[in-house]
């Protein structure tokens, strides 16, 4: 006789668990009472409560991905060196925060010598916010980790120092839907071809009236193809954008040679100086390369060393070429002016120059 | 560092165990082992440790490698839940058959991802973590990511099977799925007043206060897309609120920024007046700051825009108010479909104190997800909705006046009909009248 199945167990739903729980006791203490911080050296932060309290917080880059070696490994180092206590960073950094400002040296010691970098604070480049590309993701033209790990091997000399003008946030998005978000330097797929359609597929998978309805400029329509119900893009229209193939994975919109990399700049989403802005395309056609992509990373250490050069204190990348205008920033990064950096969206002509402010 | 041997290689990111555990034979996989060496901490590495210890791991690698030669992606979606909910789990599925219509990687053919809510401020205990890494090393590949862009912790990596076992178990001790698919996402809020003296709210609170309001919307899926809500303590907005939530809260302070002048005094003389005046004074947006001749700061409150810039660099002498409260902003997203969008301000400053006052947010909430669930069409954030059916009647749909904070400049075009010009002015000078 198979036995009875236990009853389905129905979930509590209890959401959003509350982080006070999961707080260091000092933070606990001064919860919201916090009079200033400054940062001793870089990677780590110095928080003074009204109290005359204080705690030091190191902060520390990982591969994102962790498993149970690494999360013991650093939960190991935590528990030893400091308090038992971390949070994570929204670009995936440690942050560790202590009592005692002898506890800082030790425990960098300890991360450090088990090969975590002790940086990504004030005007460094910080950690790659970045999405899952082939490891997990449905519709990825390229990887996110690999990418992210190539250029953070080349850029853990800016992490461990605070040596940029301002701080540098980077992202990377593996299609064009770009989940990495605005970067001051953000690396993402540019599709370069309209998708390509099984059409034995589109009718049995296809929601084709939703499909239709994703297209942001109507380039797709219901057809008969070789007798079946199936879809078809108007391949002039198309801006091969990627939108349709989601909710219709017969319509491949990733291609291996024709999927490249674009590189976008000057995105913030701080209010401070200016109001945050949006990233801007500066280089396309930029082949997608694993495993190492050094066409990409090329051009983003490009970018960021003639920021570093000429930017001054404060500016974040956006800031920077909003004083020096577009044409110089062009001109000092020798990166190519074509047509297709000109807009046509909509509000396109809100991006166009309608003054005689003309550096020369 | 990188080409210097560890001092301790037993405890290293780079570290690979000698035994293994796991039956299957490793696939080779020289493109992803041009990804172990330099010095940043290697996920490959991480791989190949997961890969000693199951079976699924190594034909995780072995997919990977692969579309690391091919240049192509090789999952699918598709339907995958816990009993009693609709969303949560990330679906995958191989796609890569061998020519016997078999999966090559068949130990990792089922590969799903739980998205899990973290705590508020994303803080944790490592007695917890180590915990919930237990749990997932019994159940799924081991492999978590901290966190994912909308915020999740992603437990990378299970059969469909397990996917029940794992999250009845960390559901026991505490731990909630997020949101996938149309639907209330996994919220963000930054650590704010548990470390930041920037902090202008209780971020936890209104984090929790928010999503927890709307679990039914979260585990349920029945939205015409996602909906984000995220929190940031102060205009600095580190949860990067305003392009990518939309229902952002940022705290602000509406009474003058608190100056001490002696410290104004003391960085002034430790850095020089041209340091400041050019790091600091002509660097405020609106020329709301002149340095003394005496080395104390003029602040124009009235015409300060709370970019907290100054702030920023004096983090000694100037912090912000003490007539605190939070700015909301509704639609902010990315591409998909319209094109980028920004939140736009809905409501400048409401004070954040009393019941009555979460209550009056989680009710603008309500409002705004009820007429947006109404009205927009399908896949459309409410950025979207907004843009196409214009602001005033997305005002006039939740209920709110409109409001000059809400512009950057009135219109200027001429294309509009005004018949109840009167009326409205009317309404205005009796709102005024009101306050």
């Amino acid at each position: 006789m198979a036995e009875a199945k236990a009853a389905p167990k129905y979930p509590t739903e209890s959401g959003c668990p509350d982080g006070m729980q999961y707080l260091h006791p000092t933070l606990l203490k001064n919860f919201g009472n916090w009079k200033y911080h400054d940062r001793p050296r870089p990677g780590v932060l110095h928080h003074v409560a009204h109290s005359g309290d204080e705690v030091w917080t190191v902060r520390v880059g990982t591969q994102r991905q962790l498993g149970p070696y690494e999360i013991n490994l650093l939960c190991d180092i935590i528990d030893k060196y400091a308090d038992g206590f971390v949070r994570f960073s929204i670009r995936s950094n440690l942050e560790i925060t202590v009592d005692k400002e002898e506890k800082v040296a030790p425990l960098i010691q300890a991360f450090e010598d088990a090969g975590y970098p002790v940086g990504g604070t004030g005007n460094s480049v910080t950690m790659i916010s970045h999405t899952q590309g082939w490891l997990h993701c449905d519709i990825p033209g390229t990887d996110a980790s690999g990418v992210v790990k190539a250029l953070m091997d080349e850029l853990h000399k800016e992490f461990i120092a605070e040596e940029m003008p301002n701080r540098v946030h980077i992202t990377t998005s593996c299609c064009q839907i770009n989940c990495g978000g605005q970067g001051d330097i953000a690396i993402n797929i540019q599709h370069t071809k309209p998708p390509k359609i099984n059409h034995d597929l589109v009718a049995n998978v296809c929601e084709r009236p939703s499909v239709v309805a994703r297209c942001p400029v109507a380039a797709i329509r219901p057809a008969i193809v070789n007798g079946k119900p199936s879809l078809e893009v108007d391949e002039k229209k198309c801006i091969c954008c990627g939108a349709c193939f989601p909710p219709c994975p017969p319509m491949q919109i990733n291609d291996p040679d024709h999927s490249k990399l674009a590189v976008w700049v000057g995105g913030k989403h701080s209010n401070a100086r200016s109001k945050p802005m949006f990233h801007k395309l500066v280089a396309a056609g930029i082949a997608n390369n694993p495993p190492r992509w050094p066409e990409a990373t090329k051009v983003v250490l490009n970018i960021l060393s003639t920021y570093k050069k000429d930017a001054k204190d404060w500016e974040r990348v956006g800031d920077w070429i909003e004083r020096i205008g577009w044409p110089r920033f062009f001109e000092l990064t020798e990166l190519p002016f074509t047509k297709y950096h000109i807009d046509n969206w909509h509000g396109a002509r809100n991006s166009l120059n309608a003054s005689t402010h003309i550096r020369f | 560092m990188a080409g210097q041997k560890p001092k301790n290689p037993e405890v290293h990111a780079t570290y690979l165990p000698k035994d293994k555990k796991s039956t299957k034979p490793f696939h080779d996989t020289p493109m992803l082992d041009q990804l172990v060496d330099g010095p940043w901490p290697s996920f490959v590495t991480g791989l190949k440790r997961l890969a000693h210890d199951n079976n699924m791991s190594v034909d995780l690698l072995g997919q990977l490698e692969h579309s690391y030669k091919t240049r192509i992606g090789y999952w699918k979606g598709g339907t995958v839940s816990v009993f009693g909910y609709g969303g949560g789990i990330i679906p995958r599925f191989t796609e890569l058959m061998g020519d016997d219509g078999k999966p090559m990687f068949p130990e990792s053919k089922e590969f799903h991802t739980l998205r899990v809510q973290p705590p508020a401020g994303n803080h944790y205990s490592t007695k917890m973590l180590r915990k919930l890494s237990d749990s997932w090393n019994k159940y799924g590949s081991g492999l978590i990511a901290f966190h994912g862009q909308t915020g999740n912790i992603m437990f990378i990596g299970t059969t469909t099977e397990k996917t029940q076992h794992f999250f009845d178990e960390i559901n026991e001790y505490g731990w909630d799925l997020g949101g996938a698919g149309p639907c209330v996402r996994t919220g963000m809020s930054c650590v704010g007043a548990a470390r930041c003296e920037q902090s202008c709210t209780n971020e936890m609170k209104v984090h929790r206060s928010l999503v927890n309001n709307f679990l039914d919307d979260m585990h349920r899926p029945a939205l015409p897309y996602k909906f984000k809500f995220k929190v940031s303590g102060c205009p600095n907005d580190c949860m990067n609120s305003i392009q990518r939530s939309d229902f952002a809260v940022i705290g602000t302070w509406r009474d003058d920024m608190q100056v001490d002048q002696e410290e104004v005094k003391k960085i002034v003389a430790e850095k020089g007046r041209k340091n400041i005046i050019d790091n600091v004074v002509s660097r405020c947006p609106t020329n709301a700051l002149s340095l003394n001749d005496d080395n104390t700061l003029d602040v124009d409150n009235r015409n300060c825009v709370r970019c907290m810039h100054c702030i920023n660099v004096m983090t000694k002498a100037l912090s912000p108010g003490k007539d605190k409260g939070v700015t909301v902003l509704l639609g902010g997203k990315r591409t998909l479909k319209i094109g980028d969008t920004m939140g736009t301000v809905i409501v400048p400053f409401m004070k954040l104190e009393t019941d009555e006052d979460y209550e009056k947010l989680t009710g603008l909430a309500e409002e705004t997800i009820d007429f947006w669930a109404e009205n927009a069409l399908e896949h459309e954030r409410v950025g979207e909705t907004i843009d196409r059916i214009g602001l005033v009647n997305f005002l006039e749909g939740v209920g709110i006046d409109p409001d000059p904070h809400m512009i950057n400049h009135p219109r200027t075009s001429n294309y509009v009909r005004l018949d109840d010009w009167d009326a409205e002015a009317e309404k205005w000078k009796n709102r005024k009248a009101a306050n």
